[in-house]
């Protein structure tokens, strides 16, 4: 009897979804807006003139390696890496570059990059300098990530962080699980959604490369249960491939922001990253599902990251779609290739809505963090924009802060420009994922001010740091002066006893012999001169 | 009989707490003036000597022993001031000279006779060159103290204003003028 009634509430549970599941602190459900789900990844054509900035990551910049008027082909390298935080980048497309120039980048800035121009010749000639490496399993972990590193690889989620960084086998952190982000729980964007439904055979190849280099033997797949499709997809490879054992598909509630690297991984094992530390500290790679299709293609087929999945949506676009896209691609071809020609009342935003930043110019290239542009109507956009009013302190934000932060209060720090209470408050463990914005009643650009503060506090620190050089480099100025003063001192006083002792000798010479005076005196008077006529 | 006990219990308690504070004063002994070593870790080190001081640290000084007020600081901007004016304990007050783009030195070398007088006269080391050779500016270090344009010569040193660096942008305040660079950078980009 008590055993049914348990399996009772158990059953009740399960199909209500509260089955005992971690899950992360607050969170939104925003209206999904998932307009391209379903369409069929399209192929972009070559546009005519391709824009290449030389910075498509999260790092150091690179270093352009090609001259105006050099051929150049498809996966040729056209920058090289400066540092170690830093992912080459390769010619797009078979062409020859006509300029090297600023140009303007999807920033929030507005500022411009250098970029390397290069027009396509239409015969999309390949480099094949990166051989392919099919038999993976029997190539070394280094040679593989070098492999990685090579052909350009960054973080295809958004963030572009240069993805061989985190490919590392850390004796101290040994990695168990590698979790695959197939969440995608920005609203509109569905890239991720149609790339595991049409390419899971590569992501789920991509994703055992990564467990051969980083010795790992289990691996997740997180799917949210808004793509139906991309589970099964998986799933069904997954059991053709013969990897069920090792790999599961996880299937989680749609919440935003779990696609966050801290959040899903919270999700998934329990564990939640420290303050300040990453996935790696606890055991835990994760990639995006587009960066393990980008490695099993640079992998198996030797093929450079030249181009990737956009989702290209937005309520005032015609014809929306999911394109594969050439890096350096600008936005305005893309929008043209979808019906929309004119431009006017109309907004454009690089990402997702979310998260994503509104462009100044739609003349910006598609760069490896472009994973989605929308095309909004202007005043779709500007009914979500209202003039900032008080704080009511209704404490909404901290509800839905995925990080467990007071966002009314970091806010007020901020805008107080009191940037040390907003550390104390832990202002840089927030992920800008836009939760306490969305939600607040007063329409205070929380996030907004996060950013603000913490370009602020960055800058502070580099006046510091400058600071203290100067200081440094003048301190070492004075000592060196005194030094040099204290030296001349010394060889005046070692100067004046000599001239005393000669005087000496001479007046006792004098006394002695008087014939020796003669050729003795103006030796003296030049060698005594000589120290003061100096200072 | 009590009162005298009394008195000579606290005499011999002040005593003891009068040596205990003696040799605190001399063990625990700090060199230098901690309160001027703190002015001088806000300053912002460009040695530029716009305070009427020879250089950051004699400022420090002066403040720390109350003979500069807290506002002369240009270069380190109401901030600075604001944090001086914080521990030194007094009221804050404005700054006369208005606050300048970051600036740096710049030599035009073809005009450059090589006297080194900038290189003796730079207080962070920043010059290279040698005699009857061309300077020029380690444009990393200079600190845009304008001290080098004075000794020159043949006037070929200029300061220009240090460009914006995209990876030291940051975002503005929000719902200020400066939030709209962005909006303007577009139109200056559609002409």
């Amino acid at each position: 009897m008590k055993s049914n009634v348990i399996k009772l509430v158990q059953n009740i549970a399960e199909s209500l979804h509260l089955k005992p599941q971690h899950s992360f602190a607050g969170g939104v459900h925003p209206k999904q807006f998932k307009r391209t789900a379903h369409e069929m990844i399209v192929d972009c054509p070559l546009p005519p003139v391709l824009i290449q900035p030389i910075k498509q990551h999260i790092g150091e910049l690179c270093e352009p390696i090609v001259q105006v008027g050099e051929r150049v082909l498809r996966g040729q390298k056209i920058a090289k890496s400066q540092g170690y935080l830093c992912a080459p980048v390769h010619a797009s497309s078979s062409g020859t570059v006509i300029k090297i120039d600023d140009h303007i980048i999807p920033h929030p800035s507005g500022m411009g990059l250098l970029s390397i121009f290069i027009e396509p010749d239409g015969k999309d000639e390949v480099d094949e300098s990166l051989h392919p490496l099919p038999n993976y399993r029997s190539v070394d972990a280094i040679e593989l990530r070098e492999r990685v590193r090579k052909a350009g690889l960054a973080g295809l989620g958004g963030a572009a962080f240069p993805t061989f960084v985190k490919l590392v086998q850390d004796q101290q952190h040994p990695i168990e699980t590698v979790i695959l982000n197939g969440i995608e729980c920005e609203p509109w964007l569905t890239n991720d959604d149609q790339l595991m439904v049409e390419k899971a055979h590569e992501i789920i190849g991509g994703l055992d490369i990564i467990m051969h280099m980083v010795e790992a033997n289990q691996a997740i797949i997180a799917i949210e249960d808004n793509k139906p499709m991309a589970i099964e997809s998986m799933q069904q490879t997954l059991l053709g491939m013969g990897l069920e054992e090792s790999v599961r598909v996880e299937v989680l509630p749609t919440k935003y922001p779990q696609g966050g690297e801290k959040q899903l991984v919270e999700v998934l094992t329990g564990k939640e990253i420290p303050a300040g530390r990453l996935p790696i500290h606890i055991g835990v790679l994760s990639q995006n599902v587009g960066t393990s299709k980008a490695i099993y293609d640079a992998v198996c087929l030797g093929e450079a990251l030249t181009d990737r999945i956009v989702t290209v949506s937005g309520d005032a676009l015609p014809q929306p779609m999911n394109m594969r896209v050439r890096l350096g691609t600008p936005i305005r071809f893309i929008l043209e290739q979808c019906g929309l020609e004119y431009l006017d009342d109309i907004k454009v935003i690089h990402g997702g809505p979310m998260m994503g930043e509104l462009l100044s110019s739609v003349d910006v290239p598609v760069v490896k963090a472009s994973n989605g542009v929308l095309a909004m109507h202007k005043y779709s956009v500007m009914q979500a924009h209202h003039e900032e009013e008080p704080c009511i302190r209704c404490g909404d934000c901290g509800d839905v802060c995925p990080a467990g932060l007071i966002p009314n209060l970091l806010a007020m720090h901020c805008k107080e420009e009191k940037f040390d209470r907003a550390e104390d408050y832990k202002l840089f463990d927030c992920i800008e994922c836009g939760a306490c914005s969305y939600v607040c009643p007063s329409h205070i650009p929380l996030v907004h001010y996060f950013r603000f503060g913490k370009g602020q506090v960055a800058q502070i620190r580099r006046e510091k740091d400058f600071a203290e050089e100067s200081r440094v480099r003048s301190e070492a100025r004075d000592a060196r002066i005194a030094k040099e003063l204290a030296e001349k001192e010394e060889k005046r006083r070692v100067a004046l006893e000599r001239k005393e002792a000669r005087a000496k000798a001479a007046a006792e010479a004098a006394a002695t012999n008087t014939i020796s005076e003669k050729p003795q005196e103006p030796d003296v008077v030049v060698k005594t001169d000589k120290p003061e006529a100096e200072s | 009989m009590q009162i005298v006990l009394a008195i000579g219990i606290f005499s011999a308690l002040a005593l003891l707490i009068g040596i205990g504070l003696a040799l605190a004063s001399r063990y625990f002994h700090v060199e230098g003036d901690p309160l001027a070593d703190k002015v001088d870790d806000l300053l912002p080190q460009t040695q530029c000597g716009q305070c009427g001081y020879p250089g950051c640290r004699p400022y420090a000084n002066a403040v720390a022993s109350h003979e500069a007020e807290v506002n002369h600081c240009v270069p380190g901007g109401e901030r600075t001031m604001l944090e001086i004016a914080d521990i030194m304990g007094v009221e804050p007050k404005a700054i006369e000279e208005e606050e300048t783009a970051p600036v740096v030195a710049y030599i035009r070398e073809d005009e450059c006779i090589g006297c080194t007088l900038c290189i003796k006269a730079c207080p962070v080391d920043c010059i290279i060159g040698a005699p009857k050779q061309y300077h020029t500016i380690i444009t990393d270090h200079c600190t845009g103290c304008t001290l080098c344009l004075e000794p020159c010569p043949v006037d070929c040193i200029e300061m220009v204003e240090t460009p914006e660096l995209l990876e030291h942008w940051s975002w503005p305040v929000p719902g200020t003028l400066r939030a709209q660079v962005g909006e303007e950078r577009k139109y200056q980009h559609e002409e």
